[in-house]
């Protein structure tokens, strides 16, 4: 009764305090993410469009005055080598290739086994399991090893496709749990009507299921398309050798070795980056529903 | 029993149970057979590597039963000046980096709750570390620590007070004045555990996010109207449900960070004393051409891995007795 009659002494309780420190921690937090996730990426672009000698003077400054923004360190990236420049779009064709190649056989073989898991009862069924477990518990660089003894004497170094293969691997366990979660939340009742009307086992897949799992479709090649385009440790061990077949990845990381301008590898990182990041915030929410789906099941 | 009941399903395909049976093993072994392939068959091999002292040239000639066996491999490795000092590198960058980033996702995700202006925006920007390429965020981060014209270095001692550049992605330690004592700081593996913090707090942040707006809000109104301060409502309403995802992300990402070779390779190439187990087994690989060794050390970073899950998964057992 007297703290609500007297304003100023209810003011201090200990919830009133906690709510203030924290809405104000919530702002401050909200700064700090925005600071971590701007800077770089302003930082990244501004510089690209520096000349070397103004960053070099003035480190300081990030933005390029108006009078000196320039291109010439994507024309310089992206130029032929006998122009003088590092061929970055040879690079990111092969990204492209790897990539897409992995895609379709992640979904193909994902949509195959996650319908199965999630509609069927088959002998190995636990063992499956196991077998993706194996994946991530055998870190990528102790397969490496082997793989890279393998490849050497198959003559397969540097050879695009074997790479789809290892990414391949690398992505279907976590393609298929994806899709086996969506499936399972599919009703069966429309599989049952179709069975009834005569559809084998593949038409119903392919003419019923698909089409309703688009979304989880676009959610699933899209992270298989962040890992082919991101993957460094494989690609850098079986394309060493063989600069023509070079993935955007390593192409930029071994550009890093010679001496070229910090200038010229942050164009090449903005040109390498933008695809994925548009991608990335078109789809996010298809993302981000697809990649949580099931960890928050009760 | 269930091997008996599979080979029975597929060689006599007659009931409608074994025919979708065998519908489904067909659909199943592509993946089956290229993770058998990738993954388990070179498995085998490494442990065969690691017991052998194969050079890569002798290899066409060598197979189970003319190789000379030794543990010498195993002996080498652990017995190698660099290799207490890796192990512990790799624990360090490890338990950092998995704690540092589920908190930063969980701070993040709290934050990042409740509407305000410009929500919408902040999400999506958050996810940005994440999807930036790893080759591209390793050269931006090099850039910006450079000692000459990074932009860390050019604000700190523009501003900071520092007397000189700091080198972040090569000194092993510094030693700081606090309260007029010298703290040494591990410089180069700070810098290697932020990163890896920066780059995947986003995913901690999404798992984390889903898990509180699945928390009904009637519970936290009732708590609140009944006099529960905020940290009440989190230590006894939230924090109980988040709890669960937490245990989770803790192992997947611990897994993850332990065997990170690329993030650690890109930054620093293993210099400062950010060599971890992972880069080193690939010195071993390439530097060295030394596969036995690189096998040798390779299993017992695998060894160490599956003792640490096993500890994980028997102590997150619930005891029984202890919850109905």
């Amino acid at each position: 009764m007297s703290a609500r009659q007297n304003p100023a002494r209810r003011a201090w309780t200990r919830d009133r305090i906690e709510t203030l420190v924290f809405g104000v921690l919530a702002w401050v937090m909200r700064l700090f993410l925005l600071v971590i996730t701007v800077v770089p990426l302003v930082y990244m672009v501004a510089l690209s469009m520096r000349p070397l000698e103004s960053l070099l003077a003035n480190p300081l400054r990030v933005f390029p005055t108006l009078g000196e923004i320039t291109f010439a360190s994507y024309q310089r990236a992206l130029a032929s080598m006998d122009t003088g420049g590092y061929d970055i779009g040879g690079f990111l064709l092969n990204s492209l290739y790897v990539a897409v190649g992995t895609i379709v056989l992640a979904l193909l073989f994902s949509v195959l086994g996650g319908y199965a898991v999630s509609r069927f009862d088959f002998p190995g069924k636990r063992l499956l399991g196991m077998l993706f477990l194996s994946v991530y518990l055998f870190p990528a660089v102790v397969i490496a090893i082997p793989l890279f003894v393998i490849f050497t004497g198959m003559g397969l170094r540097g050879s695009l496709a074997a790479l789809v293969v290892i990414y391949l691997a690398q992505t279907v366990p976590v393609a298929l749990f994806m899709l086996r979660n969506f499936f399972e939340n599919l009703p069966e009742g429309i599989e049952e009507a179709a069975a009834l009307d005569g559809a084998g086992g593949l038409r119903t897949l392919w003419h019923i299921v698909l089409p309703l799992a688009l979304p989880a479709l676009a959610a699933t090649g899209l992270f298989v398309f962040i890992v082919a385009w991101n993957e460094f440790l494989f690609a850098l061990l079986f394309l060493l050798e063989s600069r023509d077949s070079w993935t955007v990845s390593i192409g930029i990381a071994l550009l890093d070795n010679q001496d070229v301008s910090p200038t010229v590898l942050l164009a090449s990182s903005v040109i390498m980056t933008l695809p994925i990041v548009l991608v990335f915030l078109f789809a996010q929410r298809v993302f981000a529903e697809g990649l949580s789906a099931g960890a928050t099941k009760e | 029993m269930d091997a008996k009941k599979g080979i029975a399903a597929l060689t006599r395909p007659t009931g409608y149970a074994e025919r979708r049976a065998r519908f489904a093993l067909v659909l199943v072994s592509p993946t089956f057979l290229v993770i058998a392939l990738v993954v388990v068959v070179p498995f085998f091999w490494t442990l065969f590597l690691a017991v052998t002292e194969i050079r890569l040239i002798d290899l066409p000639y060598a197979n189970l039963f003319n190789a000379t066996y030794t543990l010498g491999n195993f002996a080498d490795v652990l017995s190698s000046s660099t290799f207490w000092e890796s192990v512990g590198a790799t624990i360090a960058y490890t338990f950092l980096g998995t704690v540092g980033s589920i908190a930063l996702g969980l701070a993040a995700a709290l934050a990042l709750r409740r509407a305000f202006f410009g929500r919408a925006l902040l999400r999506s920007l958050v996810l940005v570390p994440f999807a930036v390429p790893v080759v591209a965020a390793a050269l931006l981060w090099q850039t910006m620590l450079d000692p000459q014209f990074g932009l860390v270095n050019a604000i700190g001692l523009r501003w900071l007070g520092w007397s000189e550049p700091i080198m972040f992605l090569s000194q092993r330690t510094a030693h700081p004045e606090l309260l007029g004592v010298a703290v040494p700081v591990p410089v180069a593996l700070l810098t290697v555990v932020a990163f890896e913090v920066w780059r995947s707090f986003a995913f901690a942040f999404l798992f984390l996010l889903a898990r509180l707006q699945s928390i009904g809000g009637d519970l936290v109104e009732a708590a609140r109207i009944d006099g529960a301060a905020p940290t009440q409502v989190f230590r006894h309403i939230v924090w109980p449900q988040l709890w669960g995802v937490i245990s989770l992300l803790l192992m997947l990402r611990a897994i993850f960070v332990f065997q990170n070779f690329t993030d650690v390779y890109l930054l620093t190439g293993g210099a400062g004393g950010t060599q971890v187990m992972a880069v080193q087994v690939y010195e071993y690989l390439t530097a060295r051409n030394d596969l036995g060794g690189a096998s040798a050390l390779g299993l017992v970073m695998s060894a160490t891995m599956g003792v640490l899950l096993v500890a994980y998964v028997w102590r997150s057992q619930p005891r029984k007795g202890v919850r109905a």
